[in-house]
């Protein structure tokens, strides 16, 4: 297929995931400011989300350095001017797959058009204080019809392997730095380790990845941050964890190195990275410094992405 | 919903295509008897089924020069347009007499030019015209061919009366809402297409896919690939563009996709470069190659027409293809027939006025209140003067422009299109339309059944292009 539309399926996939965390990241904003007053001592949960969010900078050149709810909210779903905000990468995804229209089935040119369109109808409505619960059910849903039309009418050819290699790099990614805001960025005194606040704070995490339940039925209950760690990054089963992500990236680029019969730069990284944190126990993790261990993902699956682009999405010689 | 009878005010003396008088031609005769059997709560909510359908498959049209919303729906009329085979018949032979004059005509005037020589057509409207393209003098495209997609603008004043308003033989636009058109009334008015005997367009694209292999360079070998050039999501026809190499099977490339080495064209893919044998370009002949036409395009490939000279590709429309579709060239295509291929035009030209020439310039500005005048090298109908239309000082300040450049402006008569029953605010009323049929040319010549039917949706209105405020209808050709 051409270089330019598996590029453009790539990021539509990656900004439709991307949309998506941002939502998740809102939740955890707005339950955990439903918290009683967390008092002095502790950084603005808002602040750390637009920090997890990677766009501090860009926030406060706009609005400045108090981090106000309503900003973030306007910030993290509706600003254009943030290339993450929900919005942007609803568009930017509608851009990438209007690009390529050939290469998308009706059913998911409808979810991700759809999804367009019910945008520039919400953006019409006035906006109140308890619509945001809903714009994150609303985010989370367009993804899963996007996924759900991919899944059930796409062809399982080379186009559908760029598609889940966008998916799963981003939400590697995602997930990493969702669990470097809970354990780096809001508590970064040890001694609040183990209180309410903390538990509760792990709840809110689990819950955002719409892993709550799926984590008791795992672990059985008790919220430590080794548990907790050890299933969003080691626990193949868990769909948002980092090693079930890596599987994903490995399986598809498996299949396009048959399909292509020849391997890539990303093949070999992959490996390595995959041989690694298949091997990894947690408590070498929590050992290295989880801030630390999260980062050094953070930067090779980065570093992934750019080989798949090398590799395929520029072709020519 | 009973249809109203006679045209209302505007459409007077125009040629409703619907009513002979009091009684209905036969090809509405069934038309006419379900729009009165539905009631106009079901046709309103259909309307409204139509619009939503098409905004969900996503086509929409940019207008130029406009800001806001780039992506706009054209209106589109449920009321169909209706053929009957014998009228059809008749348009159709004289539509391919006419795209076969024109390919004559091209390879005539990049080549010997014996039309010019004969002193039939002008050397300076051929040879001084922007679209001539000196750089394709010589070369001999795959079967003589130039212009393999012919658009050939028709308007009808009378029962036998067909007129040609323009030719278009560069890339012709708006087949898809043929082809979608088509497919919103099957699938909201199935019981119609189960009634009447409507020739099926729906095969246009894999014909378009079999005439663009049909001129395969001389340097291909094995199964030729093509592929639509298009500028990119962001020009108007994008969606066409998209929708027809979805149809046919074959890459959507926009210039970045494609390089030279030597003497081929690749497309870059994932799997490394894959060579390129037939370019369906919807681009213009501008921005083909920057190293022989604007060296500022950054829509072409460098070095394209190195190798379509040296026969390792196929473009298509050919580079130069645009001095056909002239409107200056145009007053000339009925002596082409005649000249090219010794035939009766089947097709009249509309009676055309050069205000290059003085005294044709001299009745033209006498007469610009009744008058259409078009820009010689404008479309989408911008820059016209509709005189009957317009304001006294419209017309003033129109005629300050042709003193200016007397040579860029050509006058047609103001023409009773004929007019359709068209779902107004009012109810089913007269409304004027034209016609677009889309003529194949490889190598064979093939006429598509149906075609685009526009309509000026504004009581009384003449201009039907969708920039103006114009609509679509389904066009049907009716087997006896």
């Amino acid at each position: 297929m051409l270089s330019r539309t598996a590029e453009n399926l790539y990021w539509l996939a990656r900004y439709m995931e991307r949309a998506e965390t941002m939502a998740r990241l809102l939740e955890v904003g707005y339950r955990m400011g439903l918290m009683p007053s967390t008092g002095e001592g502790y950084r603005n949960e808002w602040a750390s989300l637009v920090a997890a969010a990677g766009s501090s900078a860009g926030f406060v050149a706009k609005f400045g350095d108090e981090f106000r709810q309503r900003d973030v909210e306007t910030w993290l779903f509706f600003d254009r001017e943030n290339p993450s905000s929900v919005v942007s990468c609803i568009e930017t995804a509608r851009q990438n797959g209007r690009a390529v229209r050939t290469a998308l089935t009706t059913e998911m040119w409808d979810a991700l058009n759809g999804a367009f369109l019910d945008l520039r109808e919400l953006e019409r409505r006035p906006r109140s204080a308890a619509l945001l619960p809903q714009l994150c059910d609303w985010t989370k849903r367009q993804g899963a019809l996007l996924r759900g039309a991919t899944e059930g009418t796409h062809l399982q050819n080379d186009g559908f392997d760029f598609l889940n290699l966008g998916c799963y790099l981003e939400r590697g990614d995602n997930t990493a730095r969702l669990l470097d805001v809970k354990y780096y960025v809001l508590l970064p005194t040890t001694s609040m380790v183990g209180g309410a606040v903390d538990t509760y704070q792990w709840q809110t995490l689990l819950r955002a990845l719409s892993a709550y339940r799926a984590f008791h039925w795992s672990y059985r209950g008790e919220y430590s941050p080794r548990k907790i760690a050890h299933f969003l990054i080691l626990n193949r089963a868990f769909p948002r964890s980092l090693l079930h992500c890596q599987d994903h990236v490995g399986h598809h680029l498996g299949r396009l190195a048959q399909a292509y019969e020849s391997r890539t730069i990303a093949h070999d990284r992959l490996q390595v990275m995959l041989g690694e944190l298949a091997e990894a126990q947690i408590d070498d993790i929590i050992d290295e410094g989880l801030h630390e261990f999260l980062s050094r993902f953070i930067h090779q699956n980065a570093a992934l992405g750019q080989d798949v682009a090398d590799g395929y999405l520029f072709g020519g010689l | 919903m009973v249809p109203q009878r006679e045209p209302g005010g505007t459409g007077i003396g125009a040629f409703n295509e619907m009513f002979d008088g009091k009684s209905v031609r036969p090809a509405y005769r069934q038309l006419v008897d379900w729009v009165e059997a539905t009631s106009p709560e079901t046709l309103t909510q259909k309307k409204q089924e139509a619009e939503a359908l098409f905004r969900r498959i996503g086509i929409t049209f940019a207008v130029y020069g406009e800001g806001g919303d780039t992506e706009r729906l054209i209106p589109f009329d449920m009321m169909p347009r209706v053929f009957t085979e014998a009228e059809w018949r008749r348009l159709e032979r004289g539509v391919k007499q006419r795209a076969r004059a024109l390919n004559a005509f091209l390879w005539d005037v990049y080549h010997r030019a014996e039309i010019v020589r004969a002193g039939v057509v002008p050397a300076d409207l051929v040879f001084r015209n922007e679209a001539y393209e000196p750089a394709v003098v010589g070369i001999d495209p795959p079967g003589r061919v130039y212009s393999h997609i012919v658009g050939i603008d028709i308007v009808r004043t009378g029962p036998e009366d067909f007129f040609v308003l323009e030719d278009n033989c560069r890339t012709p636009s708006g087949v898809s809402y043929m082809l979608e058109n088509r497919e919103i009334m099957m699938r909201m008015f199935p019981e119609l297409f189960r009634a009447s005997r409507i020739a099926p367009v729906d095969d246009y694209p894999e014909r378009l896919r079999r005439t663009l292999a049909s001129v395969a360079p001389p340097r291909c070998d094995g199964e030729p690939v093509s592929v639509v050039l298009s500028p990119g999501a962001f020009n108007s026809a994008y969606y066409e563009h998209s929708f027809l190499a979805d149809q046919m099977g074959i890459e959507l490339v926009e210039g970045q996709d494609l390089f030279v080495l030597g003497d081929l064209v690749y497309m870059r893919t994932t799997e490394g470069p894959k060579r390129v044998d037939v370019i369906y370009r919807r681009i213009d002949d501008a921005f083909l190659d920057p190293l022989c036409f604007r060296p500022d395009s950054m829509l072409g490939v460098p070095g394209l027409m190195n190798v379509y000279r040296s026969g390792g590709v196929s473009i298509c429309s050919a580079p130069g293809a645009g001095v056909a579709d002239d409107k200056a060239i145009y007053t000339y295509v009925p002596e082409m027939v005649r000249f090219y291929l010794g035939e009766t035009p089947i097709l009249k030209n509309v009676q055309t006025w050069k205000c290059g020439d003085p005294s044709d310039r001299q009745y033209v500005l006498e007469r610009l209140g009744e008058l259409v005048v078009k820009e010689v090298h404008g479309s989408g109908g911008y820059g016209m003067l509709v005189g009957p239309k317009s304001t006294r000082e419209q017309i003033a300040a129109y005629a300050e422009r042709i003193k200016a450049d007397p040579g860029d402006f050509i006058a047609q008569p103001t023409l009773a299109l004929s007019t359709c029953p068209t779902f107004a605010d009012e109810g089913l009323a007269p409304r004027h339309v034209d016609l677009r049929p889309y003529c194949l040319v490889g190598r064979e010549v093939h006429l598509c059944p149906g075609g685009l039917t526009r309509v000026a949706l504004k009581e009384g209105s003449l201009v039907v292009n969708s920039s103006q405020g114009g609509g679509v209808k389904d066009t049907w050709v009716l087997a006896d």
